[in-house]
């Protein structure tokens, strides 16, 4: 037997998925942003629905409420912002801002409003998901992805992986390990 | 659209334990629905049979008599229907060992249960906040590790 670890271009996986179900269905669309589509067809209601179900099954929502489109956005934003490997130059207040065009503020209270938790938060989450899949499927130390991050320090990286997760990354790592050779 | 109610179950044989617990989320904001259980047989006799709605997450208590909280989350993790659910162990104990343990086996949080109540209404909140987040922000639910 053998085992093997995938790692999944997850916005690939997802613009191919919903290529296949536009296209079996003969729309035209564009993607103008990871999520956002500009559909170039006419679509009848019952096309409407067939095209929703299809899209449902394999897990993707159409989101139909205003409020939570600005929220899927901003994870957008942010998401973009922690998996590509640029250096801000910004705080990540003002990019977020400049990228939604309106004020931080307002993007704030209505994040914390539908999410239940803050921007901030949000952020760090993200940021240490990446740290736990960049720990699991490649040979990069600790003080490497600190740098990728743009942490300060691995002490940084290390007490915010450990006040998120209540986990030390060696940890984490030596359990994951463990849980592949059980399996 | 994406359901709005956390739905928890837990399993638990402490009376006290078990009212604090479902007290804890009477002010959440976060809808939850909560189901109590008084040991591990009939918490795995629940999630068997299949006329009943599976939960978002599991509460399992480590020591209970008949069957114990591990033997559960063993069975759980075995079954490819229930696998996919949360399973946090909540426990009076938080041995190194027993932490490692349950998190080998599967397990996605481990919370020591807290003294005092405000503690323990802070900490649940925490955990279904970022297991909310599990589910609506496309992470990955096999890196959820959490220990409080």
């Amino acid at each position: 037997m053998t085992n093997l670890y995938l790692h999944f271009d997850f916005q690939l996986v997802c613009k191919l998925v919903v290529e296949k179900i536009l296209h079996d269905n003969d729309v035209s669309y564009t993607m103008s942003r990871f999520g956002e589509l500009q559909i170039m067809s006419k679509i009848d209601d019952d096309k409407f629905e067939h095209i929703g179900k299809m899209l449902l099954s394999n897990g993707i929502f159409i989101v139909e409420n205003q409020k939570s489109i600005v929220i899927e956005k901003i994870k957008d934003v942010i998401n973009t912002m922690i998996f590509s490997d640029e250096r801000l130059t910004v705080k990540s207040s003002i990019y977020l801002a400049q990228k939604m065009n309106t004020s931080y503020s307002q993007l704030s209270t209505l994040f914390s409003e539908i999410t239940y938790t803050s921007i901030e938060n949000y952020i760090i989450l993200q940021k240490i998901e990446y740290v736990k899949q960049l720990l699991n499927t490649t040979d990069l130390s600790l003080t490497e992805i600190a740098y990728k991050l743009n942490y300060s320090s691995v002490a940084h990286l290390s007490s915010q992986f450990k006040k998120t997760t209540g986990l030390t990354p060696s940890a984490f790592q030596r359990i994951i390990n463990k849980r592949r050779k059980i399996n | 659209m994406l359901q709005n109610t956390t739905y928890i179950i837990l399993a638990d044989d402490d009376e006290d334990d078990r009212a604090f617990f479902a007290d804890a989320f009477k002010d959440l904001k976060l809808a939850t629905k909560i189901n109590l259980m008084e040991d591990g047989i009939r918490l795995m006799n629940h999630l068997n049979d299949e006329q009943n709605e599976l939960p978002h997450i599991i509460f399992l208590d480590l020591n209970m008599p008949k069957k114990s909280g591990m033997e559960c989350l063993k069975e759980i993790k075995n079954n490819n229907r229930l696998a996919g659910i949360a399973i946090a162990i909540y426990s009076t104990s938080a041995s190194d060992e027993d932490v490692e343990e349950t998190f080998v086996q599967g397990a996605n949080i481990y919370i020591k249960k807290p003294n005092d109540f405000k503690t323990l209404k802070n900490l649940l909140e925490d955990v279904v906040t970022i297991n909310w987040q599990y589910h609506t922000s496309n992470l990955n639910r096999d890196n959820f590790l959490l220990k409080m």
